[in-house]
């Protein structure tokens, strides 16, 4: 029954959101504020009928009732709890429907949390957020129904592939998603203010906390993604450009020119339509990346079982949410008034050139996911683009950037001073030089190392360019250490946040390049007893236990780690052998230290005795961790800023704030 | 002029629209074969059944179509019975190579599942199917009278390909 | 029988991903060695969905990486090694297509689009420039205490 039960709460969602996505669009056009304020209340009923479907299905999951086909399929009553629950989203149709719960989870925090909104404008925005919620159940409920049942209903289900039973893997996907469909807010904030016909700095900051929410969860996401990458495939490596990985690179590139462009509206009104049309193309994005890993029309590693019918669908939903809005924007967008003026060196134009850079780097790496598809569809000859392609195109992009990213905040306004900011970041400069040396002589100098050490210049760069900012800001030595730390009490959250993420990404640059740069690697046939040296450190083989776990057997190695002689740890990697589905994997043995991660990996037996031993030093990889969750952290400091906690303010004050800005 | 530069945007999108719409048409996994109109690479391999060498010269002179198979192969198993069906009728000279496979094994298969071949060839390390650009099995390759490789198939050879494809290519070169 | 595609692709793939490389089939010389591994990184694993001959387990992988090898040892240059696997599978094997008129597009679109943004900021700062008569005029004192006012509240 409770299948059904969720079944019959899709259908009647699709009706709730059908009526949500009309009458407040309609009331709004005629002023009708029952008819506006019905989107609030279709909201709530239609995140309670989502919330009952996304509730049925994960009891069907916990409970194994494999006569729902979509359970029999990818579950197994010997599966941990846990991935008993993450199997709901492991698989096309489940994870479907956690994109609409969340679609639908954001919808209601428009409709209770927005209170300032003017009601026009949430009522717009609700409406064009039900439109897509209508998209995706129309295509869950005719194409990737989860409720179907199994007649007869198998004794237990094929399992889930054993890759994804991992707790990094299990939470990878819903915090990309919210990512992804966090971005619909930005969407319809965009398509709402292209109906009013007007976008001005309190949009912006009604679009920015939600804008800031989709990128952090996004960024925490993809971060995961490539964390599980790194221990679970047994080598250290975390990143392939694969057509899945840049699905969610690419609307994470935008998003992140989306921040930043907001931030030229809100404090300039300038940059508007360029900033609707990057609102739009950020979610345009997050849903070719759901066409892209669920048609099939390239080939990736981590793609779902695909369907034609399906391609066929999302593809339809693609061209009319996106087509549908760009068509919008060109007949709506010459009518927005142009803002101010600024100078090309001003903080305006560093945020213009971020958006340059990340757009042609968003523009790139789609081309080079999409090309292996038009060179064939134009019959030029089947070719496959890999890393190798993308490091080539993508670094050179990001180099520009990051110089300028460390000068940008420290730039005035409107017309920016660009020697006196140099002279400012005199000190940050000398110190760049100095690590250039110093890491370029460190690692043996050398073409070779001409590059990472370039690489890791570029890090201390930013970093301590950012560190000149925040100093600038607290007025760090100029007056005494008990102001400026007041000062730094003082400072908008957002202030903080930016700070804070800038310094994480000069830790994942450092990380990147230490990683890429400067890995050591050993494989050989080890016996118990043997031991190796792989960067100062001596790995010890003492040997391999079997064993047997619920849904697994394994063969754990164990080496006995040291260096100069004193012992440091013990690493125990493995090898699994899962039985439903029978598949391997091999779990890492992973020891951090702060110059890098010692990985060793066991293989197969030689079967005279020995072991397939990989031995890894990983370097200023645990950076990149460190890093990526300053991101994330800094994003969240940023979203607790007193603007976006209580919410923006009402239309009237900012435009007086506006008004009040130097006339131009 | 101002006005025009909006519609970029929607026009882009509208031609990676119909790319899509092309790409859900094609087969991403499938990959042509440099070798197509190229004189086909040597196949010189022991027989399974008997003694002696098959090599291809043997062929020439008539279309033949060469197909990688294995035991181990659950794919093979579906073209299996249109290759049976094709033998009997006598349409076209089937010779297969088995591919990485036992030749106990590929015995015991055709024993049982029948065998459609004129010539079996073993490629015990797959290093000719390698020469033969052969990345997964089935994989069928027609050559022609001089030894070249006219068209390749991918995967289980089907119907469909057979009639619509294969055969009338067969009968333009036996011309 | 069309359902055994699907299950045969599945155990084709399934495979597992661990550093593929393998004792037995690396070359005694490092040099060698390391010349096979970049170049292993650079080929594509025909039967895996994305993924080098250097990160695949499968069988066909080995294969090529053992070939790679074997060619490296016989003299040949980096792209003589790519060169014979290209005769055999084509273009699609390369991981780094080659430049030639169906690809121009792809290694030029990048250098494209960058010169399209650029133009595109360019002609917002012209036209702007023309619609507002004059170049901005660096702040007064006034508006720089109004804009460091706003900028204390606001200073993102």
């Amino acid at each position: 029954m409770i299948p059904e039960l969720g079944h019959y709460a899709l259908v009647l969602a699709l009706f709730v959101a059908f009526a949500q996505a009309v009458v407040p669009l309609v009331g709004a056009a005629r002023g009708e504020v029952a008819w506006m304020e019905f989107g609030r209340a279709a909201a709530l009923v239609q995140m309670l009928l989502i919330g009952v479907a996304f509730g049925a299905l994960t009891w069907a999951y916990v409970v194994s009732d494999f006569s729902v086909a979509n359970v029999a399929q990818n579950s197994h009553s010997a599966k941990p709890m846990l991935y008993k629950v993450a199997g709901v989203w492991a698989n096309h149709e489940g994870s479907l429907l956690l994109w609409i719960t969340i679609l639908a989870a954001f919808g209601l925090a428009v409709a209770m949390g927005g209170r300032n909104l003017p009601p026009g404008l949430r009522a717009r925005v609700l409406s064009v957020q039900a439109g897509i919620t209508v998209g995706f159940l129309l295509f869950i409920l005719f194409t990737s129904n989860p409720f179907d049942r199994l007649s007869p209903a198998p004794l237990n289900g094929n399992g889930l592939n054993p890759l994804l039973q991992d707790p990094g893997l299990a939470f990878h996907p819903p915090f990309l998603y919210l990512g992804y469909v966090g971005f619909s807010m930005a969407f319809s904030f965009a398509i709402a203010a292209l109906i009013e016909g007007r976008v001005d700095p309190a949009w912006a900051r009604w679009v920015r906390p939600w804008t800031l929410a989709a990128w952090t969860f996004l960024t925490l996401g993809i971060a995961m993604g490539s964390w599980w990458a790194y221990y679970e495939l047994g080598w250290g490596g975390w990143w392939f450009w694969d057509p899945v990985e840049n699905a969610s690179f690419l609307p994470w590139l935008a998003g992140t020119a989306l921040l930043h462009s907001a931030v030229v509206v809100e404090k300039r009104d300038a940059l508007k339509s360029w900033t609707i049309l990057l609102a739009i193309i950020a979610f345009s994005l997050s849903l070719l990346g759901t066409f892209l890993v669920r048609s099939g029309v390239l080939t990736s590693v981590h793609a779902f079982a695909t369907d034609p019918a399906r391609g066929v669908f999302i593809l339809a939903l693609l061209v009319i949410v996106t087509g549908g809005s760009l068509t919008l924007y060109a007949v709506r967008a010459p009518a927005l008034k142009a803002g101010g003026l600024f100078a090309p060196i001003s903080r305006e134009g560093s945020l213009l050139l971020n958006n340059v850079l990340m757009a042609t780097a968003a523009g790139t790496v789609l081309l080079g996911t999409l090309y292996p598809l038009i060179a064939d569809a134009l019959d030029l000859g089947k070719v496959s683009v890999g890393p190798p392609f993308f490091n080539m195109v993508f670094v050179p992009l990001m180099v520009p950037m990051i110089v300028v990213m460390a000068a940008g905040p420290l730039l005035a306004w409107k017309r920016g001073d660009l020697p006196g900011t140099l002279m400012r970041l005199r000190v940050a400069l000398a110190i760049t030089i100095a690590a250039f040396v110093a890491t370029w002589a460190v690692m043996g100098g050398g073409v070779g190392q001409l590059a990472a050490a370039g690489g890791i210049a570029l890090a201390v760069w930013l970093f301590c360019g950012t560190l000149a900012e925040f100093a600038e800001r607290i007025r760090l030595f100029r007056v005494s250490p008990g102001e400026s730390l007041r000062r730094a009490a003082r400072l908008p959250r957002a202030a903080w946040g930016m700070t804070i993420t800038h310094a994480g990404l000069a830790v994942v640059v450092a990380g990147i390049t230490g990683s890429s740069a400067w890995q050591v690697e050993k494989i050989q046939v080890m016996r118990p007893g043997e031991t190796v040296e792989v960067s100062g450190y001596s790995y010890t083989f003492t040997g391999v236990v079997e064993g047997r776990e619920d849904n697994y057997a394994f063969t754990r190695g164990r080496f006995e780690v040291g260096r100069e002689g004193r012992p440091i740890t013990v690493m125990e990697p493995e090898k699994r052998q899962y039985a439903n589905p029978p598949r391997p994997t091999t779990e890492a043995a992973i020891h951090g230290t702060f110059l890098g991660d010692l990985y060793a990996a066991i293989g197969d037996a030689d079967g005279t005795g020995g072991w397939v031993t990989r031995i890894y030093f990983n370097p200023l990889v645990p950076w990149m961790w460190t890093g990526g969750l300053m991101l994330v952290f800094g994003g969240l400091v940023s979203l607790t800023d007193r603007r976006h906690r209580v919410g923006a303010p009402t239309r009237g004050r900012v435009a007086a704030d506006a008004a009040a800005q130097p006339a131009e | 002029m101002r006005r025009l530069a909006y519609l970029l945007p929607v026009l882009l999108f509208a031609v990676v629209a119909l790319f899509f719409l092309k790409g859900l048409g094609l087969n991403p996994r499938e990959v042509p074969s440099p070798l197509i109109d190229k004189p086909a690479p040597a196949l010189t391999l022991p027989l399974l059944k008997g003694d002696g060498q098959f090599t291809l010269a043997e062929l020439k002179g008539r279309v033949t179509l060469i197909n990688f198979f294995a035991s181990w192969c659950v794919p093979c198993l579906s073209e299996h019975p249109l290759l049976m069906e094709m033998s009997k009728k006598g349409t076209l000279d089937i010779v297969g190579v088995a591919y990485k496979d036992k030749p106990e094994a590929s015995l015991a298969w055709l024993a049982r599942h029948g065998d459609p071949y004129r010539r079996i060839a073993v490629d015990n390390d797959g290093r000719t199917a390698i020469d033969w650009g052969v990345y997964g099995v089935p994989e069928s390759y027609l050559v022609d009278g001089e030894g070249r490789i006219r068209f390749k198939q991918v995967g289980p050879l089907t119907r469909e390909v057979l009639e619509k494809t294969v055969l009338p290519m067969v009968k333009e070169l036996r011309k | 029988m069309r359902r055994a595609l699907p299950l045969a692709l599945a155990l084709l793939l399934a495979a597992a991903p661990a550093g593929a490389v393998n004792p037995d089939e690396m070359l005694p010389d490092p040099a060698l060695e390391h010349r096979a591994r970049e170049l292993g990184r650079e080929l594509r694993c025909l039967v895996c969905q994305n993924q080098s001959i250097d990160d695949s387990d499968a069988d066909l992988a080995r294969d090529l990486r053992v070939i790679v090898r074997e060619r490296i040892q016989a003299g040949d240059s980096d792209g003589a090694v790519k060169q014979y696997l290209v005769e055999r599978y084509g273009d699609f094997v390369l991981l780094k297509p080659p430049f030639r008129p169906g690809t121009w597009a792809l290694w030029l679109g990048p250098f494209l689009l960058l010169i399209g943004a650029v133009a595109a900021a360019r002609t917002v700062y012209r036209r702007r420039r023309a619609e507002g008569a004059q170049a901005p005029a660096p702040l007064s004192a006034e508006e720089r205490r109004r804009l460091d006012a706003l900028l204390r509240d606001d200073p993102s």
